[in-house]
């Protein structure tokens, strides 16, 4: 098996074997997604234009939250610095990690954000769009949260620090999901804001894990 | 490649110091020299705009601010990337000193863009503008740099990790760029650099250059005085520190 597979498949079941902690981002989302119709006034059609922002950026808060998983655990238990020794690149194991770890934290919210959007009163045929540019926002944002918690590692409470770096970094990816779900509620062509989410995860899959491996090696020492 | 003497010499705390002394009271001069004429140009000689009247003076200060702001942050990265990729300590404390000055020139972007967008557009904060986002979100990724460095107690520590988020940053400068002009556009397009030449009369044209280049050399002279004391206070117990304090106090 190669390195990057072993690095996947250990990280998912260490993932699944505590499983209550994958649960807290999604419940964060929920109860985001919740508290904005209880602060708003309740008449549906408010709700449905202000439903695509709230429910991209309660998304984006709450995959902040699971920033903990990605590294500092492995770091706390000294398996992250077995890694770095092991002659594999970084790199490909910052990949490895950070696929492992968006399947089981992105991967939920690209399900639970559609369905979210049901309640909000988004049309079903609007569904499809949110969910595709939901997955194509996943390996930026999977990366730009991987940055944020490569960069705070060495920090003892590197949480509050971590929203600070990586959503002024997000702007881009907000405007062209909810871009896209906007264009797909009117039925109109959301070809190019996909396209786009696109293109900025194929340059943050590849130039991000650089940057990432970096970082954890600094911060490792 | 042999590389010449005063290159190396850049690497070099009390050789740069010593520069920096030398050079910062020409740049200050010449800066400040600039700014006073070309403010006084700008807001008193340069003809009234047939269409936004006096208001348009405001372009005598704050595009230059914007534009030193986004500058720091180039310079920043470009000193961080080389102290990170080759270990000079130096770049490392240029690329602090350079963080400050460009987070208070992007601030102070945002605050003359409000105070011309009230008479203007008849609204201090318009949300729907692109470049006030962009703005904006500069702001917030100076403060982040700011903030993750303050976070740290090592200094050698900070110095490379922040470096990483500047270059990150830097990289991601363009893309949030293009993705808030493309957003929505309510905001003036370029005036000076578009096709076809400047769209300026000549005689608001000069002061508004002579404005661009005394905030220049103003954000250079300020980011000498910083990085001569980000030097002392990294070099703090060296001895040619000790010697230039004796020599100032005889």
């Amino acid at each position: 098996m190669s390195a990057f597979n072993v690095v996947f498949v250990r990280d998912l079941r260490v993932a699944f074997r505590r499983w209550s902690e994958l649960g807290y981002p999604l419940i964060f989302f929920i109860i985001v997604a919740t508290m904005f119709p209880l602060a708003l006034s309740p008449t549906t059609s408010q709700l449905r234009e202000v439903g695509t922002g709230v429910l991209w950026v309660a998304a984006f808060l709450s995959s902040l939250l699971a920033v903990d998983g990605l590294f500092r655990s492995d770091a706390d238990d000294g398996s992250l610095e077995q890694l770095l020794l092991s002659p594999v690149p970084m790199t490909l194991t910052v990949l490895a990690k950070l696929a492992a770890h968006a399947l089981v934290t992105l991967l939920p919210l690209v399900v639970l954000v559609p369905v979210t959007a049901l309640s909000y009163n988004m049309p079903l045929s609007a569904l499809p769009t949110l969910a595709l540019a939901l997955l194509l926002a996943a390996p930026t944002l999977s990366v730009l949260v991987g940055v944020g918690a490569a960069l705070t590692l060495s920090l003892r409470r590197g949480g509050s620090i971590v929203g600070l770096l990586v959503l002024p970094l997000t702007g881009p990816l907000l405007i062209f999901g909810t871009r896209a779900t906007d264009l797909g509620l009117n039925g109109e062509s959301t070809a190019a804001p996909l396209l786009l989410l696109a293109a900025l995860a194929v340059l943050a899959v590849s130039l991000g894990p650089l940057a990432i491996a970096a970082a954890v090696k600094v911060g490792l020492e | 490649m042999k590389l010449p003497r005063w290159f190396h010499l850049l690497g070099s705390p009390p050789h740069v110091y010593r520069l920096a002394e030398r050079l910062s009271p020409w740049l200050g001069g010449l800066g400040c020299a600039l700014l006073a004429v070309g403010t006084v140009w700008g807001l008193g000689i340069a003809p009234t705009d047939y269409q936004q009247g006096e208001s348009y003076r405001i372009i005598y200060i704050h595009p230059q601010t914007a534009y030193v702001g986004m500058m720091a942050y180039v310079v920043m990265a470009v000193a961080a990337a080389v102290g990170y990729v080759w270990r000079v300590k130096l770049a490392h404390a240029a690329a602090v000193s350079a963080a400050p000055i460009g987070a208070w020139f992007t601030f102070c972007a945002l605050c003359t863009g409000a105070l011309w967008g009230r008479p203007t557009w008849g609204t201090y904060w318009q949300w729907g503008d692109p470049r006030i986002m962009f703005e904006a979100l500069l702001l917030f990724l100076f403060l982040g740099y700011l903030a993750l460095r303050g976070a740290f107690d090592d200094r050698d520590k900070a110095d490379r990790v922040t470096a990483i988020l500047a270059v990150v940053g830097v990289v991601n400068i363009p893309i949030i760029h293009y993705s808030v002009e493309w957003w929505n556009s309510l905001h003036q397009t370029s005036t000076i650099l578009r096709e076809g030449g400047p769209a300026m009369t000549t005689d608001m044209l000069i002061p508004f250059l002579i404005m661009v280049a005394g905030f220049t050399l103003t954000f250079y002279w300020l980011l000498l005085r910083r990085l001569q004391a980000e030097i002392l206070e990294r070099e703090g117990s060296a001895r040619w520190i000790r010697e230039l304090v004796a020599e100032g106090a005889r």
